[in-house]
């Protein structure tokens, strides 16, 4: 508010009582105005006031871009033309409705969509400037580099937990120079080590599903990723777990770019930097997620988020 | 059409317990916003015919806005606990939040103004014309069009509001060497010159409140903050 001190101390002094009644006189005319609207006013005294956030959506560095991506099933488009940048080590968040194409839209970034009989996908997606779907590009190779965790934790059900860790190096046929230290790296990253460190031969399914998915960060972490990508990690975790992993990406986001897919509102609201809505298929506004919760630009998306859709 | 200046009354949540909740604070805050509009036309009132009853009965009514503020305030703290509002809803219910502590000052200054009426009364002769009934009229109806303002989410209106201050405090600033002549040129009307002097003074605080509301109504409105002048470049959206 902008009582100043001096006006709401003489407001508060302004006794109710009629015998210690005192009329304010000698306060000259600027110190009983509690609002300047002067032009005088020092400019460093409103300059100085803290901006929202950090970093604009004009000053992000991309660590990827997706550049006028369109991505289908057999003949439904799915993506319709969409281009993002994503800000390097910092939280992209997607949200939107059930259907708009936020996880088809993840999927493109590190070409799992490809994977689906009949998908495809036209555009470019930039990763460091290269163009993750170019033709000398190896899809394994850009797996590689990012990484992936899905919606249910889904550690390999046959496998230890350390086997599970490792999973994703044996696959892309990594050779591991000290299991011992990677397995222990990548639980330490995802704050399991503590929890897990005197079962690691015991199955990965033996743990809690907050912990199998703190677990399925790890392996994602194991073949260190550039990029993240998360596909609403926490719809099936409880608060607690939630939190935990949210804390977690609040940690990873030091060291990796990280894209997370969550219908969770606030869970977007509290994790990410940026946030874009999708509806339909199409990027309808990018922005701080700052600017997304408090005031978005598009009807769409002021709609969308104080739930006043369809 | 943007978001933001978008009429916010008219759409609907897809919760429609939701849509209720916000429904009753505002017109919870509507209530005591007409209330606290009564209370200040009833002062400048008995200002106006020296009638130190209606002034006493004034002063009683104040516990009624306590009440509504305390009642505002829990509705809303409801609101943030059990739907954490965003965009519009957000802007609204800190907004409200901010308002209902400007309109319960609004209702204290009037308690103020009654008792310096109820003295004022021991001297039958205080004159009721002059510059002190014309800040009034200016400071009400600022009260009344930043209200206005609020109910129809009407940004334009508030900012007007916002410009309307600086009449009320040239009114002030004309008020005070008058009154200070008239006390140096006559000791007599000392007592009675002091009292005028701090509802003119009262009257000027409640037109800054006035202005408050009209900043929080664009805020509400367009999402940007107009407080302490401050360039709106520096809440671009883009920015």
């Amino acid at each position: 508010m902008n009582f100043d001190v001096s006006s709401r101390l003489s407001h508060e002094s302004a006794p109710k009582r009629a015998n210690d009644a005192e009329p304010p006189i000698g306060e000259s005319k600027k110190a009983s105005a509690p609002r300047s609207m002067s032009k005088t006013e020092p400019a460093a005294e409103t300059h100085s006031r803290p901006r929202w956030d950090e970093v604009s959506v004009s000053q992000i560095t991309p660590k990827m871009k997706a550049e006028d991506l369109h991505a289908s099933f057999g003949s439904a488009e799915v993506i319709k033309g969409i281009s993002l940048p994503v800000a390097e080590k910092l939280v992209t968040a997607i949200i939107g409705p059930s259907g708009c194409g936020k996880s088809t839209f993840i999927r493109c970034l590190n070409r799992m969509h490809e994977v689906v009989p009949g998908a495809t996908t036209k555009g470019k997606v930039l990763l460091d400037e290269q163009d993750i779907y170019d033709r000398n590009v190896d899809p394994v190779r850009v797996r590689g580099r990012v990484g992936m965790v899905f919606q249910k934790p889904n550690p390999f059900p046959t496998m230890s937990i350390r086997d599970n860790v490792l999973a994703g190096l044996r696959l892309n046929g990594i050779k591991l120079r000290d299991p011992d230290g990677q397995v222990e790296r990548a639980l330490r990253q995802v704050a399991l080590w503590d929890e897990v460190k005197d079962r690691l031969a015991k199955a990965g399914t033996s743990l809690s599903g907050g912990q199998q998915q703190r677990l399925c960060i790890a392996r994602a972490l194991a073949l260190e990723p550039e990029v993240l990508l998360m596909d609403e990690p926490c719809s099936a975790l409880d608060p607690i777990a939630t939190a935990r992993v949210e804390e977690l990406i609040h940690e990873l986001r030091e060291s990796y770019t990280i894209v997370i897919v969550t219908h969770n509102m606030q869970q977007a609201a509290r994790v990410a930097n940026f946030t874009a809505f999708f509806y339909l298929g199409q990027l309808v506004e990018y922005n701080r997620t700052q600017v997304i919760f408090t005031r978005p630009k598009e009807q769409r998306t002021e709609d969308y988020i104080t739930g006043r859709f369809g | 059409m943007s978001a933001l200046e978008s009429d916010m009354v008219d759409r609907r949540h897809t919760d429609r317990e939701y849509e209720n909740e916000l429904a009753q604070v505002r017109e919870r805050v509507l209530l005591m916003g007409a209330r606290v509009e009564d209370m200040m036309t009833a002062s400048r009132k008995a200002f106006a015919e020296r009638d130190a009853d209606l002034a006493t009965a004034t002063i009683r009514n104040d516990h009624q806005i306590d009440t509504l503020e305390v009642e505002i305030d829990e509705l809303c703290l409801q609101v943030l606990a059990r739907r954490q509002p965003v965009a519009s809803d957000l802007r609204f219910i800190t907004a409200t939040l901010k308002l209902v502590t400007d309109l319960e000052r609004i209702g204290d200054l009037c308690v103020n103004m009654c008792e310096r009426v109820v003295e004022l009364c021991e001297d039958r002769t205080y004159p009721t014309q002059g510059p002190l009934p014309r800040i009034g009229e200016a400071a009400q109806a600022m009260l009344h069009d930043s209200l206005d303002a609020f109910v129809a989410g009407d940004a334009n209106k508030a900012e007007q509001v916002i410009e309307r201050d600086n009449v009320v405090d040239a009114y002030y600033a004309q008020l005070f060497p008058e009154l200070v002549a008239h006390m140096m040129s006559d000791p007599t009307v000392v007592f009675r010159s002091t009292r005028m002097l701090s509802i003119g003074k009262y009257i000027e605080r409640i037109a800054d409140h006035a202005t408050n509301i009209g900043e929080l109504v664009v805020f509400m409105v367009r999402g940007l903050d107009v407080r302490h002048a401050g360039p709106a470049s520096n809440n671009s959206p883009t920015a």
